[in-house]
C-alpha cells in the first residue's frame, strides 16, 4: 500500500540493505515560524530510511504515515514537494514539451500536414475537438476545447508515466483528482446559463409539492457530478496499481518459481489492460467534463439532462 | 484512510501547477494549434471547392466547345448545300439561257431563211415574168407577121385555156 500513496521521498528500489532514493524538498508553514525549507533526508533514520518522531529535525518530524508534526504540538502545514508533486512536475514537463513542440511545428511551417510531435498530438487534438467537445457541448464548444485538451493530456500522460516502474501514482491520488474535478465544477457552474440554473432551482415539469425534494436532489446533483469524476479516476488508476502490486507481492509471499512465472504473466497482462485504462480514463474524464459543460451551456437543458 | 483523504499540500501544488499548465498551453500551444488546424481545414475546403468549380467550368467549356463545333458543322453543311443549290441553279439557268438563245437563233435563222426564200422566189418570179415578156415580145414580133401563124397561136392559147 505504501507504493500507491504519496511520500516525502522518492524511493526507487533496494540493493541489499541500501535504499536507492531521491530526497525531496520539505516545505513547511506555521503561523509562528513562517515558511521553512528542509530535505526529506533530514527527517529520516539514515540506515532504515524510516520517518518517525524520534528523527525530528528543528522541532519538526514526519510520522510513519507521512504526516508532518511539531514536537511542541503546534499547527504546521505541509507544502512539500512530495513524490506526487515531483511526478506532477515531470508530467507537466512532458505535456508541455509535447504540446509546445507540436504547436511549434505549425508556427514554423504554417497550416501544413503534421510531422514529428505534431503527428502524435494532432489526432488527439482533433479527436477531443470533434468527438468530445463538439458532440457533447454543442455549438458553443470552441471556448472549452483548450481546457478539455489540457485535461486530457495531463490525465493521459499522468496515467501512462504512472505505469512505469518507480513512478508515482499521480492520477490515482485523490488530491489530484479532487483538484481536477473541482476545476471542472467551477468551470461548469461559472458557465451555467439561465436554463441550467432554472433547471436546478425551478425544475420545469415538476408538480409544485414535489419541487422542494427535486430541488434538493438537483442541488446535490451539482456536487455529485464532479464527485463522481474525482472518484472514478482515482479508483480506476489506484485499483490497477494495487492489482499489479498484489500480483507482485504474491511472488514474495509464496517464494515459489511457479507462482513467479504466473504472477509475471498476470502482471504483464494487467499492465496491458492498464495501458487501455490509462487512455480510457483520460477520455472518460474529458468526455464527462464536456457533457457537464454541455448541460450547463445548452439552450434547452431539460432535453439532455436526465 | 490516508488513501482517500486528499492532502492539502498536494492540492495546493496541483492547483498552481495545473493552472500554470493550462495558461501556458492555452496561450502557446492550443490557440495557435487550433487556429492552424482550422486554417488548414479552411484551405482544404477552399481547394476542394476550387477543384469542383474548375471541374464544372471545364465541363461547361467542353459543352460550349461541342456546341460551337456542332454549330460550325451545321453552318458548313448549310453553306455547302447553298453552294450546291446555287451551282445547280446556275447550271440550270445557263442551260435555260442557252436553249433560249439557241431557240431564238433558230427562230431568227428560220425568219431569215423565210425572208431569203421569199425574196428569191420574188426574184425568180420577176425574172420569169421578164423572160416571158421578152420571149413573148420576140415571139410576137416574129409570129404575128403572118395570119396563119396568128391563128395557130390563138388556137393554141384556146387549147391551153380549155386544158386549164
Amino acid at each position: 500500500m505504501h507504493h500507491v500513496k504519496d511520500s516525502h521521498e522518492w524511493h526507487f528500489f533496494n540493493i541489499g540493505h541500501t535504499h536507492v532514493t531521491l530526497a525531496l524538498p520539505v516545505i513547511t508553514y506555521a503561523s509562528d515560524r513562517g515558511l521553512e525549507f528542509f530535505m526529506s533526508s533530514d527527517f529520516q533514520n539514515h540506515e532504515t530510511h524510516l520517518f518517525g518522531e524520534e528523527n525530528a529535525h528543528n522541532g519538526i518530524y514526519i510520522d510513519s504515515h507521512e504526516h508532518l508534526g511539531r514536537v511542541d504540538g503546534g499547527a504546521i502545514y505541509d507544502f512539500s514537494i512530495t513524490k506526487n508533486v515531483a511526478m506532477m512536475f515531470i508530467v507537466i514537463a512532458v505535456v508541455l514539451f509535447l504540446a509546445l513542440s507540436a504547436a511549434g511545428h505549425y508556427k514554423k511551417n504554417g497550416a501544413v500536414a503534421p510531422k514529428g510531435a505534431a503527428s502524435i498530438v494532432e489526432p488527439i487534438v482533433l479527436f477531443v475537438r470533434d468527438e468530445i467537445a463538439e458532440k457533447a457541448i454543442g455549438p458553443k464548444y470552441k471556448k472549452f476545447v483548450p481546457y478539455l485538451l489540457t485535461l486530457f493530456f495531463f490525465i493521459w500522460i499522468g496515467n501512462l508515466i504512472g505505469l512505469m516502474p518507480g513512478a508515482a501514482n499521480l492520477t490515482g491520488n485523490i488530491a489530484v483528482t479532487f483538484t481536477l474535478a473541482m476545476l471542472t465544477f467551477i468551470l461548469v457552474n461559472v458557465n451555467g446559463n439561465k436554463d441550467y440554473w432554472k433547471h436546478v432551482f425551478a425544475t420545469p415539469g415538476v408538480p409544485a409539492p414535489l419541487l422542494p425534494i427535486i430541488v434538493v436532489v438537483e442541488f446535490i446533483g451539482l456536487f455529485t457530478k464532479p464527485f463522481a469524476l474525482m472518484v472514478r479516476l482515482f479508483v480506476a488508476i489506484t485499483a490497477g496499481h494495487i492489482v499489479i502490486l498484489a500480483f507482485i507481492a504474491l511472488v514474495f509471499i509464496f517464494e515459489s518459481y511457479a507462482i513467479g512465472v504466473v504472477s509475471t504473466l498476470m502482471v504483464t497482462f494487467i499492465n496491458m489492460i492498464e495501458l487501455l485504462v490509462a487512455t480510457i480514463q483520460a477520455y472518460v474524464f474529458t468526455l464527462f467534463t464536456a457533457m457537464y459543460i454541455g448541460g450547463a451551456v445548452a439552450e434547452h437543458a431539460h432535453d439532455d439532462h436526465h | 484512510m490516508d488513501l482517500i483523504l486528499p492532502s492539502s499540500g498536494l492540492i495546493f501544488w496541483q492547483l498552481i501547477a495545473f493552472l500554470a499548465l493550462l495558461f501556458i498551453l492555452i496561450k502557446f500551444a492550443w490557440k495557435p494549434m487550433l487556429a492552424a488546424l482550422e486554417e488548414r481545414e479552411g484551405s482544404i475546403n477552399d481547394a476542394l471547392k476550387a477543384a469542383e468549380q474548375a471541374r464544372s467550368e471545364m465541363a461547361n467549356l467542353k459543352a460550349e466547345n461541342e456546341k460551337l463545333l456542332a454549330d460550325a458543322r451545321l453552318e458548313r453543311d448549310t453553306i455547302l448545300k447553298k453552294a450546291q443549290d446555287a451551282s445547280v441553279k446556275m447550271i440550270e439557268d445557263a442551260k435555260n439561257e442557252a436553249s433560249k438563245v439557241a431557240a431564238q437563233q433558230i427562230e431568227n435563222a428560220k425568219a431569215v431563211i423565210e425572208t431569203e426564200k421569199k425574196a428569191a422566189l420574188t426574184e425568180v418570179k420577176n425574172q420569169v415574168a421578164h423572160l416571158t415578156l421578152e420571149v413573148t415580145e420576140r415571139l410576137l414580133r416574129k409570129s404575128l407577121s403572118d395570119e396563119k401563124a396568128q391563128k395557130a397561136l390563138v388556137d393554141e392559147f384556146v387549147k391551153d385555156i380549155k386544158l386549164n
